[in-house]
């Protein structure tokens, strides 16, 4: 078909006003080849046993070819629990303390370190957990805990260090500064205007916070937590490395666990037939589903908090 | 004599506010027409749809007839890229490009637009013509953001000329200059007139009265009173102009 | 009375909560300052020319360097660049440029949504697309997952790039006449550069970083490799070797192999920092 004839457009305008499209199309193409690429490599595991069977069964066998993902997925959420547990408090003191109290030299400094935590590379924080984290968990952590709180089934057992607490801990440390950023970036939104209502009202910094700084930023601090619960249900080697991969369900945080991207790791380059990588894949596109849901969701969250 | 420009029941919006009203205007070949009239009534939207900027904002859009000797100017058959190195602009404040050095800065038009000319004799032309090339010729290759507002501004109308436009919008290009500045531009601009058409806006009337041929006066979107300057300032027709330029109102 | 003993306890509460801020900040900081400190220390041991220079030994025998493994990760991210910074940087000016629709926002929402996906399953995505079709571990298979990882970001933060350019500086080239498409190109971008350049090497340090999508698809290897259908060694996958091993003698290259990448890792983002500092906006 002919172009219209009077479409006088300069050529270039005309390419430019498909080539830019197209490129942001190719992002949205991103999406939907990662969901069918894992898809097409877990069809022959979701064929066989189905996905009930791969997501509730406790059973991982290759040899057998049985696979039941259960520890793998109980290990995921204790791990990210711990580690939002543990992150969470310290992220907001942390994104609290650069922006509502520390002088601006202190801030520059601290936001920079924050940055460089960001910015070491999984591997070095496994590497750090495998050969400190973990030694000083054995040694001394523990067996503390064992004894002030071993009346709780989460603390009982034999301090082996690997484990469930180990990865939680490495967990926490990872995330602490995307939680961190993503609150200041909604304390910064906070119109300066209420804060110095409540100050103005004879409030202490503190009684600032806590009547009027913390109930604004309560659904972005949620975004926040969410975000980096995200981060911490994907994240692989640190935890891979200091996790001892058993697949096995505890009750005890000492105990030595598994989790979704673990065993992917650990499995994957060897997997024996079309059916052990099924199921790792189909692990991955869980993983993926999950991931998006819930940045989605933090994003949202996020955002609802700026707009008003 | 036919009219360069001649503008016929011109509207323009902003989304739903409508910020120019069946506006009806012609400038002769070199001639100078000045706009005057209170802020916000549409001065800048007025030129602006001259050279088809206008409709580059999102959600703005205009309706009516602007002829360019004739030919209409928001025809599908003209590109808007050709229409604008024929009408060139200025706009209020100087908008050099940082990344380019003065040079690059004047011979922008001609070069992204793959113009082969004698670039040493645009530059040096220009640059004379704006009164700048004394004070610039020993630094042609620095950052044009190391001139001064109104070198820079002086720059931007040497950068407009290099491409010779046949009509020269200029959206108060003397408001953020001082007192010597600005005698230069408008000593320019009567320099420039034996070449160009130009349509300038302005606040200053005692400017407008020193400078242009025509006037206009737009008030609240509306063309109020046209004619030519003495006239205008002198025996004006309505009312609402003789409050304007007696400074009564305004 | 009753006033006063309210406002002390009021003052107290307020220096205790500021206090347990400040040891937020310690607690978060002690790791960094842990890590840092080992890496350097452990790691600067084990440094020296033929480190950074050979190829692995085997278990058993002294010496040997991850100089096959340095080159790799080079490599690696070279391809990583090839293949992710066109599309990313290329979206961000989409979404700068023309993104204020429909289509507009849901590549955004994609963009920021795809930014956290885990680079694990990534790695899953280059092992079906490369992988299992040339029935090989390759370097281009690496390369892939971690051009992919790079993408979302990057089109985000060359978005952010491209918008800090004055809209002034956009009509200043229209009003010359000089075409929409060349206008962007020329004045636009050329504008953003520094910034594009400075989103650029982050994205590149960050992949130079990554692990988990490499370990099943560009592998390992123990020799030098420039073949991109050939399995290469990268420090990262090094490292977790190295540490993962019940050798002393590897398990201090671990630390070596660390040093040597965050060194790299650092480096980038310094240049980063440095171009960000020059650019024009
Ligand atoms: N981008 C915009 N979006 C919406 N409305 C606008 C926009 N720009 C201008 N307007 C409105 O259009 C009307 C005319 O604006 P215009 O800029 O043409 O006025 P002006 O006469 O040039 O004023 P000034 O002397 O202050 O420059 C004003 O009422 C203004 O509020
Ligand atoms: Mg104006």
């Amino acid at each position: 078909m002919l172009l219209p004839q009077t479409d006088r457009r300069h050529i270039g305008d005309r390419v430019f006003g498909i080539v830019l499209p197209v490129l942001g199309c190719a992002l949205l193409a991103v999406a939907l080849i990662i969901f069918f690429a894992c898809a097409k490599l877990a069809l022959p595991a979701i064929e066989k046993l189905g996905v009930l069977r791969l997501l509730t069964g406790s059973d991982w066998n290759p040899v057998e070819e049985s696979f039941g993902a259960l520890p793998f997925i109980y290990g995921t959420l204790v791990t990210s629990l711990v580690g939002i547990v543990l992150a969470l408090p310290i992220s907001v003191g942390l994104a609290l303390f650069l922006t509502e109290m520390a002088p601006r030299q202190v801030r520059v400094v601290v936001a920079m370190l924050v940055q460089i935590l960001a910015g070491i590379p999984s591997v070095v924080y496994g590497l750090w957990g495998l050969m400190v984290l973990v030694p000083l968990l054995r040694s001394t952590v523990e067996p503390a805990l064992g004894r002030w709180l071993g009346f709780l089934p989460l603390f009982r057992g034999p301090p082996i260090g690997l484990g469930y607490l180990a990865a939680g801990i490495i967990l926490a440390i990872m995330i602490l500064p995307t939680i961190a950023s993503v609150t200041v970036e909604v304390l910064r939104t906070m119109p300066q205007a209420l804060r110095e209502g409540a100050l103005a009202l004879g409030a202490t910094p503190w009684e600032a916070i806590r009547l009027v700084v913390l109930p604004y930023a309560r659904r972005g601090i949620f975004g926040a937590a969410i975000l980096g619960l995200g981060r911490a249900l994907g994240e692989t080697m640190a935890v891979t490395m200091v996790i001892g991969n058993q697949p096995e369900i505890h009750a005890s945080l000492f105990s030595p666990g598994y989790t979704l991207p673990s065993v992917i790791a650990n499995e994957f380059a060897e997997a024996t037939g079309a059916v052990h990588t099924g199921a790792l894949a189909a692990l991955a596109l869980a993983l993926f589903l999950v991931s998006l849901t819930l940045s989605g969701a933090a994003r949202v969250l996020i955002r609802s908090r700026r707009l008003r | 004599m036919t009219a360069k420009l001649q503008v016929s029941s011109l509207n323009a919006w902003f989304s739903t506010t409508q910020a120019l009203k069946n506006i009806n205007v012609e400038v002769a070949a070199n001639r100078v027409l000045a706009i005057i009239g209170p802020s916000g009534c549409g001065k800048s939207t007025f030129v602006r749809c001259l050279n088809r900027m206008h409709e580059l904002l999102p959600g703005a859009r205009s309706e009516g007839r602007v002829l360019l000797d004739g030919e209409d100017v928001y025809s599908k058959a003209l590109d808007p890229s050709t229409l604008r190195r024929r009408v060139g602009m200025v706009f209020q404040r100087a908008n050099v490009f940082p990344t380019l050095s003065i040079r690059d800065n004047v011979l922008s038009g001609l070069k992204l637009n793959r113009v082969k000319k004698n670039y040493q004799e645009v530059l040096e032309r220009t640059l004379r013509q704006t009164a700048l090339w004394d004070e610039v010729k020993d630094r042609l290759s620095s950052d044009a953001t190391q001139l001064s507002g109104g070198q820079q501004q002086r720059l931007c109308i040497a950068r407009a000329l290099a491409v010779e436009p046949e009509v020269l919008l200029m959206d108060e290009p003397a408001s953020a200059l001082d007192p010597i500045a600005t005698a230069k531009i408008e000593e320019l601009i009567d320099e420039l007139k034996s070449r160009y058409t130009i349509v300038i806006v302005t606040h200053n009337m005692q400017q407008a009265i020193r400078i242009s041929d025509f006037t206009a006066f737009f008030c609240m979107g509306e063309l109020i009173e046209q004619g030519a300057t003495k006239q205008l300032f002198t025996k004006p027709e309505k009312q609402q102009t003789e409050d304007y330029v007696t400074g009564k109102f305004g | 009375m009753k006033m006063r003993v309210h406002s002390a306890v009021r003052r107290v509460v307020n220096w205790g909560m500021t206090g347990l801020c400040l040891t937020a900040v310690l607690m978060a900081l002690m790791p960094l300052g842990s890590i840092l400190w080992l890496v350097v220390s452990k790691g600067a041991r084990s440094l020296s020319i033929s480190f950074l220079t050979e190829l692995p030994a085997a278990v058993g025998e002294s010496g040997g360097g991850v100089g096959n493994a340095i080159v790799g990760t080079l490599y690696l991210v070279v391809l990583a660049g090839l293949l992710g910074l066109p599309l990313g940087v290329g979206a961000g000016v989409y979404l700068a440029e023309r993104g204020a629709g429909r289509l507009g926002s849901a590549v955004r929402f994609t963009a920021e949504v795809l930014g956290s996906v885990p680079s694990i399953v990534v790695g899953v995505v280059a092992y079906g697309l490369v992988v299992a079709t040339m029935h090989r571990f390759s370097a281009l298979a690496g390369g892939l997952a971690l051009g992919i990882l790079m993408v979302p970001t990057l089109a985000r933060a060359t978005e952010e790039m491209v918008r800090l350019v004055p809209h002034t500086l956009r009509e200043a080239s229209l009003a010359l006449g000089v075409p929409a498409w060349r206008t962007t190109l020329s004045i636009v971008l050329r504008t953003a550069w520094g910034g594009i350049l400075n989103v650029a090497l982050l994205g590149i340090a960050r992949a130079a970083g990554e692990t988990a999508p490499l370990l099943f698809t560009s592998l390992n290897n123990q020799y030098w490799n420039f073949r991109p259908d050939q399995p290469t060694a990268s420090l990262t996958v090094q490292i977790f070797n190295y540490a993962i091993s019940p050798y002393e003698d590897w398990q201090r290259k671990a630390w070596g192999s660390a040093l040597v990448l965050l060194l790299l890792v650092g480096l980038l983002s310094l240049l980063a920092h440095f171009t960000r500092r020059r650019s024009a906006i």
